[in-house]
């Protein structure tokens, strides 16, 4: 077989959960600072998921202190200690760019179960 | 050792390494290569050993010789390569990637994309006319320079023409990793040519 793609497989990660645009999400990132390691976590709204083998990324949002922080991730750094769903909601776009523009209510996102 | 082997570029991907950094790198099949003629300082007046990569069925019948001493059939390319150990080396001998380790720089050299006849944006990355607002010449190079003197254009100016499809050396890229299983070695950053093209890893010079 082509060895890109074994060399891609290889390295993807199946042990994360999977997680959809709209999710709110908490990501535990390994840091290290000099010799120590310890774990960052990142909570936010999953607003765009970019397709890919190893090139893949997502980036997760939240507005922290009144400013809005993006951070993008690759999907399978092996810096990623695990990802974990605090919920669902129901978006009708791929990209959530919008909520950019919003603030406080207004950039609140519908429960996937709510009908 | 061997200071290079033929190969054929693969692909790039993103490739994590230890740290958990991405890196970009290009997955090169290097070799094996077999070694078809000892060049030395007796019969040539210097020494390296020729190399074969891929093998070839049909060759016309000097190749045909030349190769037959070998024993390892026909092969599509050849290349010349230095060696500081001409003495251990056969003819027959199979040279593998084994050469290569994790961390060392090389050079590697291809021919570049063809991209025919080029303008002068993509050719020497001018910057071109204005798109809009009425203007006629959005690609054009734009003036070449005065007029009644020096009555000429200076050799050299920067103009449209041919470009890609040459020789072209990416020197210094650190090899990442070394796959023996899939019989490719992990070389970060880009390198010339497109996928499949044959290009020469080479060992970087330490002075």
């Amino acid at each position: 077989m082509n060895p890109v793609e074994m060399i891609e497989r290889e390295q993807m990660r199946a042990d994360l959960a999977s997680f959809q645009v709209g999710d709110t999400v908490k990501v535990h990132v390994r840091i290290k600072e000099g010799e120590k390691q310890r774990v960052q976590v990142f909570k936010g709204v999953v607003i765009r998921k970019r397709q890919g083998k190893t090139g893949a990324t997502f980036t997760v949002r939240k507005v922290s202190y009144g400013i809005g922080v993006e951070r993008i991730f690759p999907s399978n750094s092996p810096l990623l200690e695990k990802i974990e769903v605090l919920s669902q909601a129901r978006v009708r776009r791929s990209r959530l760019y919008y909520l950019r523009k919003r603030r406080g209510k207004a950039a609140r996102l519908k429960d996937k179960n709510f009908r | 050792m061997v200071n290079g082997l033929i190969g054929k570029k693969v692909g790039m991907i993103r490739f994590f390494i230890e740290n958990g950094e991405a890196v970009p790198v290009t997955v090169i099949e290097a070799g094996p290569c077999t070694v078809i003629q000892k060049k030395t300082e007796n019969t040539d007046g210097y020494e390296a050993i020729q190399l074969g990569f891929e093998s070839r069925k049909k060759v016309n019948q000097p190749q045909a010789g030349h190769f037959r001493a070998a024993g390892a059939g026909n092969f599509a390319v050849m290349k010349e390569f230095k060696t500081d150990q001409i003495d251990e080396l056969e003819v027959g001998q199979e040279i593998t990637l084994d050469i290569f380790e994790i961390g060392e720089k090389v050079s590697v050299t291809g021919t570049t994309k063809g991209r025919g006849f080029a303008g002068v944006i993509k050719r020497h990355g001018f910057a071109g006319g204005s798109a809009t607002h009425g203007d006629t010449a959005p690609r054009a190079p734009g003036s070449i320079g005065a007029a009644a003197y020096p009555a000429r254009v200076f050799p050299g100016k920067r103009m449209a023409g041919h470009y890609g499809n040459v020789r072209q050396t990416t020197r210094h890229l650190e090899v990442i990793d070394v796959r023996p299983e899939y019989g490719v070695i992990l070389v970060k950053g880009a390198v010339p040519g497109p996928r499949n093209g044959i290009v020469l890893i080479k060992k970087h010079q330490s002075s």
